[in-house]
Parts: C-alpha cells; structure tokens; sequence
C-alpha cells in the first residue's frame, strides 16, 4: 500500500483530488482519502448474517470462496474511494454461472480492492490462475520483444495474429466504479498521451458519441468497432453506466495498433495483422506500450502495477500481463482428432471460435491463443504461443501425410 | 447505492460541471428538467440512508429515451428521495401527472361504496377486468438502493402479513428461488409468474440485482386476487377476474388492500403515504394512487375509426395491447385503462374507467350498426 502511494504522490498531477485539498499537497491528499476510508461504508442495519448472498445455485470463483466468515471479516470495509464488498461480489451474486464454465464472479472497482478484500482475492486469484499464490510469489514483466524466438508462421495454416492486453490509468477507479468525470480523465489523459505517437504508430481517436456515421461504418467494416456491453457479466457490474460518454477508438493509419477506450478496462491495447508473422505484431504491441507509457509518465500518470499482481485490471482473469496472444489457424484434421484438447492443454493453449470467446470455429479454422494470464512474463506467454502453433501446424501437416503425431509433454506452468 | 461509487464524496473532488451528464441526445423527464445549476446544487446531499443524486437518475442517463415515449428517468431509493431532492422531482412530477403542483393535496378514497355502477360492463365485448397498485413499506428502502438483507425482511414482513388473511381472500406465497418445476408451471399457465426484469430502464436502476433472492408471488385459492414481492416495488397487489363485473373487481382490491394494511400495522409497520404525494413508489409515475385499472375489450371497429385516439384523450383513458405496456393490441382487443394516477382518488379512476368503457363499447355497438358516432363524442374529463 505505501509503495504505491509514495508512487503516486511522487508524479505531477493537475487533477481535482489534489488541487481541492489545499495547503500541503500531499498531506492533504493522505488525510482525505483517510477521513474517507473512516466513514465508508455507511449504514448497516443488519448483520453480516443476514446481508450473506444466497450462492447454493451459483458455480463461480467468488461463489467458491466467499464464506459467511469472510462475508462477515469484509463487509464493512470500503476502499479509500468508498468501493465496498457487495459491490465487488454484485456480478458473481446476479449471474450464478455455467456448470461447464467457471467464471470469476466479482471485480476490483480500484487499484485498492485487490488490498482491502485479498483475503476473498487472493484465493480466487489462485484458483483462476492455476495455484498462483500472490502471498508468496512474485509475477515478471517483460516486454522485450527482441526475446522472441522465431515466430514467423506458415502462411498456409495461420491466417492472422494478434496480442491483446489492458492498461490501468492509477489514481482513477476501474470501469464497475468510476464517475462520470473519472471516466472522461480517463479518456482526456490516454487520447492525450495517444496523440504523441509517431511514424507506423501515428494514428487518431474516434470517440464513441461523437463520430460520425461513415467512421462507424468504416470501424465496423475493420472489425474494429465495440458496442455497449450486453454480457450480464458486465452490466450487473455497472460497467456500462453512462454509456457511451467517455468511450471511444483510436488505432493507427495502418490499422494494425488499436486501443479501446474505458470498455471493461480503461485501456485495451490491441496489435493484429493479416498473415503469421508474430513477431512483428509483438514487435508493435512492445514498442507501442512502452511508448505509450513514456507519454503519459510525460504527463505525470503511470499504469497500475505491482510486482505481485503485475498489471491491474478490473477483472482478477486479467491480471499479471492481461495479455492473449494468438492467431486464425486453420486445422482441419487436427482438430478432429481425439487428442486435440490434450494437446492443447499440455502446450497451454486455448481453442476459441473465430468470433472471439464464446464462440464456435468455422470450417476448421480456430481461434488458437495462452491459457494463462499471470506468473509468467509477456515474453514468456508469446513464446508459448509461438511454439505451441508451430507444434500444432507440424501435426496438421503430418496427419494430412497420414502420419502420426504424438501428444507433447506438459510444459511448466509458472517458470 | 447500486452500482459505482456514486454514493461517496470522492465524486466531489471534481467539479459538477465535469460531473455533469451528456444529456444532448436524451428525451425523458428528468433529462428536461435536470439543468447544471440544479445537478450542483443536489449532487452532495444524501438521503438518511445514502441515496444520491446520482443514484436517482442513473436510469435516465442510460436511457435516453424514445422520440415519441416519454419516460421519466428518474427513481427513488426510498421515501426521503421525494423530499431531498424536491427540486428535481416536483418538477418532473408537474409535467408527468398533468401539470400537479408541489402544494397539492392528493385524495385517497378506497371505499369501494363510493363506485357508481360497474358491475355490468358488456360481457360480449369486455373479456376481463383488472385492478393494481403499489404498496411500499415505510421505514424500508426502495427496489434500487435495498440491500439483501431489506430486501428479506420486506418478503418475511409481507409473508407473514398476507398469510393472515382469510375467507375468500386466504391464499399462500411462492418464494421464486423455491418453487417447484409444477409449481412454475402453473402460475406461468395462470398468467401470475413475473419474471427477472429484462427491460434497461429498470436494470439501469439496479432493480434487479441479487435475483431472484427475496422475490416472489403470493395469490389468493381462488385466483384472483396477487401479490408480488420486491419485484419494481415491495408490493404490486392485483385483483382480477373473467367478464365485466368491474365494481367486483374494485371491492376486492379495497377490501384487500386495507386488510393488507391493517396486517401490516398488526406488526408495526405501515405504507409510505403523505397527503401531498398519496402512496410512495419507487417510479414517480406510480405516485398518488399506483392504481391502474383496466380492462381487455373487443373494439375492432371503433380503433379503426379517426376519432379513436382522441375520444381516449378525452376520457383520460389509454391503450395498450394485450400483453401490457409496450405490446400491439391483437384480433381488435384492446388493454384500456385510466391515463392518471396522482391527483385523483382511486374511485375517481375507477369511475372513469367504467364510465369510459361503457362510452367505447357503446361506439364500437353503433360502428357495428353502421351509424355514426359523432354525436356520442364526450367532453375532455
């Protein structure tokens, strides 16, 4: 907690919160996030007991760790912004979830929420991230794409390639909690610092109620363009307050760098192209990232991250490097074959649809990218990736010799 | 205190102008009357139990709304809503209920005496009859700002209340996170079962959340008179028959209703209600008396005719199709019912109603004929 404050105070903001609180600044700024703290959050007429949500139907993260004790431990506890537990819980309470898939059921409303309810985060944060224990162990970043080995694909099989991540703008709540003027800081600071890009990353912002029908179009037609959410997921989180004000697109002139503004994150930054080469669209995500980062530190801002979480995003399944890194592929043959989720799964990859998650592949063309998120550097992850499809590819090319494959051995999980 | 931290003073460290919602592209109530003066004015202060500015017109901000509806934008998270944020809300109150001013007086008249007729509305063209309001229990927060634990205690205060009631109105409760698979069945087949809201204008409002933890639907053995629990409100109570026996329907909702009351009272509790704004609910279009009474007619030749719309203005009266608001009549059978809700007493509206329809079926029995119905034409009520 105090690393993260001390970092904050140390950068030039000419925001409100500072400049409403007077005399010495940062003293100021300390003692009223106090004086807030103290007084969230609000009345409480019940006990614990009887606030406890019903979650006997309900199979998500949060159901399966929330217990009436924790309930009981955390339920009077509020962030410095005043995000509370029922807040963070309301998404996992009004969706109970799929028995085949496991969701994360809750979110972080702020930097502060994964503090003031680890005791619920932390085991969540474990189970979705296959034993990462955030008490005890440390997450690297590493964003130099100079590490990459090969990562050139064969055209014939991969389609297309793309990185995703997100970015938090500290010292602004998350999406599920921020005000109408937080959100709009959002979008001033990142557009803002956006606008500096240079060369094959300059490019320009289309925001979301003020453009245009023809940009629309166009934005659609590049496949480029995101709507209100509709996922329940997100809405009972409150992501989509005062929707559109706030919202918007910038990408690049050459359409292969693109960032979404306050979506589910108050960034997400995408680099894709047409064809297998990886390493030049993990080239772009690195150099565009750290660019982009050096404009807003310019501006006295930096990202939430810490070195046991790495990146802070609002939703725990984002955490560490928030990144997914992966490619259109074509297998046909592989993936009728019985062994195909073995594989994958020994080589730490998912399989999607070609419409992104949630969605069902077409004519043998998958959607092919890392399982994990956190404990392992972005390097580390686009490794995987690399190596894991040209594995895939080598079996698709065998079988259609009508030659065997074999399935891999599980690879390490945290390294 | 639904969603975000709209509750808490971090907000105020930016200022009301940055604050300030997009209402540019926005056609409801509040987004009328809400100007940047007012939102600095109202955007600190707090209803006793931590409603906000903010709280109340989250709705309308993400909904802006229909070109030709207007909706009201706006809710309240409990009974002090209406008094913190008067500025706000009499206004909307004015353009919404026909121009009511913040002084007056609101009649509330439930004696079903009162009724002159109604209880032969034309069988041959009126299929049902149907009477609701709302109730809302005083000292509770509303549907968008309740926590869990309200919310439990409102279902365990009105199971308790309404399972003392007896004679024709003795019935029994079917909590929506318990029932059964038959039992589900059949209230859907009776027409009873509400479901989770689906409609953004009640989501937005946080309405929804934790369900269906708290909800449920309680009817009488001889269906026909309903309760829900915390659905838009804490109470909704229904009464409805088959046929045209409208004065009926109107006793057994007042007798229903003040049996409710009196349960209620029984164990200390009692309905918001003031003289100024009649009962408290969670829409501001169900102040006053909550009550829409209607019924399901035949008219397929009279809703064919010009004059269709502007005899319903006239005897302040609206339709809707079959299915509710926001659904198209079908086979020429129309949903009518009293336009007004606040500023006239529930026998006002009833009388309006029976009146009214017995006017309609009368047209749609001429238009029958052939002849003409202009001379049948009322004055505006």
């Amino acid at each position: 907690m105090a690393s993260s404050f001390s970092r904050v105070l140390s950068s030039k903001r000419n925001v409100g919160i500072l400049s409403v609180v007077g005399g010495s600044l940062t003293a100021g700024f300390l003692l009223h996030r106090q004086h807030v703290n103290a007084g969230a959050p609000g009345r409480r007429l019940y006990p614990a007991s009887a606030e406890y949500p019903d979650l006997r139907k309900h199979n998500n993260c949060m159901a399966s760790h929330l217990t009436p004790a924790i309930y009981a431990k955390l339920c009077d506890k509020a962030t410095p912004s005043g995000y509370t537990l029922d807040q963070a819980i309301q998404t996992g309470v009004d969706n109970p979830g799929h028995p085949f898939i496991k969701t994360v059921g809750m979110v972080a409303g702020d930097e502060e929420s994964y503090q003031v309810f680890a005791d619920l985060l932390d085991p969540v944060i474990k189970e979705r991230h296959n034993g990462y224990d955030p008490q005890t162990m440390k997450h690297p970043t590493d964003l130099d794409a100079s590490k990459l080995q090969s990562g050139h694909f064969d055209e014939r099989y991969v389609l297309s390639s793309r990185v995703r991540t997100g970015r938090s703008i500290r010292g602004l709540s998350l999406p599920p909690a921020c005000t109408r003027a937080e959100r709009r800081e959002v979008e001033r600071v990142v557009v803002d610092a956006l606008a500096g890009l240079k060369g094959d990353l300059a490019g320009r912002y289309y925001s979301l109620s003020q453009m245009t029908d023809q940009e629309q179009q166009q934005l659609i037609d590049d496949h480029f363009l995101f709507d209100k959410p509709v996922s329940p997921l997100l809405t009972c989180a409150g992501m989509a307050r005062d929707w559109p004000d706030a919202r918007g697109i910038w990408h690049n002139n050459d359409k292969t760098f693109l960032i979404w503004v306050n979506e589910e994150d108050h960034t997400r930054v995408i680099s894709m192209e047409k064809g297998g080469n990886m390493k030049r669209v993990f080239d772009r995500f690195c150099r565009g990232l750290k660019e982009v980062e050096h404009l807003i530190h310019e501006r006295g801002w930096e990202f939430m991250w810490n070195e046991r979480l790495g990146y802070i995003l609002t939703c725990p399944s984002n955490l560490g490097t928030g990144l997914r890194a992966g490619v259109h592929v074509k297998l046909p043959l592989l993936s009728k074959d019985p062994r195909f989720s073995k594989i994958l799964d020994n080589l730490r990859l998912q399989k999607r649809g070609t419409g992104g998650v949630d969605t069902a592949a077409v004519g043998g063309t998958f959607d092919i990218s890392n399982l994990d998120r956190l404990g392992q550097s972005e390097v580390q992850l686009v490794q995987t990736v690399v190596d894991g499809v040209n594995y895939l590819v080598e079996c698709e090319k065998r079988l259609e010799k009508g030659q065997d494959i074999k399935v891999p051995s599980p690879i390490k999980q945290f390294k | 205190m639904p969603f975000g931290n709209t509750h808490n003073k971090m907000k105020m460290n930016y200022s009301a102008e940055q604050e300030f919602p997009d209402l540019s592209q926005h056609n409801n109530h509040m987004a009328k009357v809400l100007t940047p003066e007012m939102y600095a004015q109202l955007r600190d202060k707090e209803t006793p139990s931590g409603f906000t500015l903010d709280d109340v017109i989250q709705t309308g901000v993400d909904n802006p709304g229909h070109p030709f509806i207007m909706t009201v934008g706006c809710v309240a998270g409990d009974e002090e809503t209406y008094e913190v944020f008067r500025d706000l809300m009499d206004p909307i109150i004015e353009d919404r209920h026909g121009g009511y001013k913040p002084d007056d007086k609101h009649k509330t008249d439930l004696d079903p005496e009162n009724l002159q007729g109604g209880d032969d509305l034309d069988p041959n063209y009126v299929l049902s009859s149907r009477v609701r309001t709302g109730r809302s229990i005083r000292g509770f927060c509303l549907p968008p700002h309740c926590s869990r634990g309200e919310r439990r205690a409102i279902e365990d205060l009105s199971i308790q209340s309404l399972d003392a009631l007896d004679g024709d109105l003795k019935g029994r409760y079917y909590a929506l996170k318990n029932m059964t698979e038959e039992e589900q069945q059949q209230l859907i087949d009776d027409h009873f079962l509400f479901d989770k809201p689906v409609s953004p204008l009640l989501l937005a409002s946080g309405m929804a959340r934790d369900w269906p933890d708290g909800r449920g639907i309680w009817h009488n053995d001889n269906k026909t008179f309903l309760v829900w629990v915390n659905e838009e409100d804490h109470l909704r109570v229904i009464s409805m028959q088959k046929g045209g026996n409208m004065r009926e329907v109107f006793t057994r909702f007042c007798t229903g209703l003040t049996k409710i009351e009196s349960l209620f009272k029984e164990r200390s509790h009692e309905f918001m209600w003031n003289e100024h704004l009649g009962y408290v609910l969670t829409c501001p279009s169900n102040l006053g008396t909550g009550l829409r009474a209607g019924v399901h007619v035949k008219l397929p030749n009279l809703s064919k005719h010009e004059l269709f719309g502007e005899v319903l203005k006239r005897l302040r009266l609206q339709k809707r199709g079959t299915g509710g608001v926001d659904t198209a009549a079908v086979g020429g059978v129309f949903d009518i019912s009293n336009a007004d809700r606040l500023g006239f007493s529930e026998v006002e509206l009833v009388q309006m109603v029976v009146d009214g329809v017995n006017l309609l079926v009368d047209m749609e029995k001429r238009l029958e004929a052939g002849d003409a119905v202009d001379d049948l034409m009322p004055e505006q009520k």
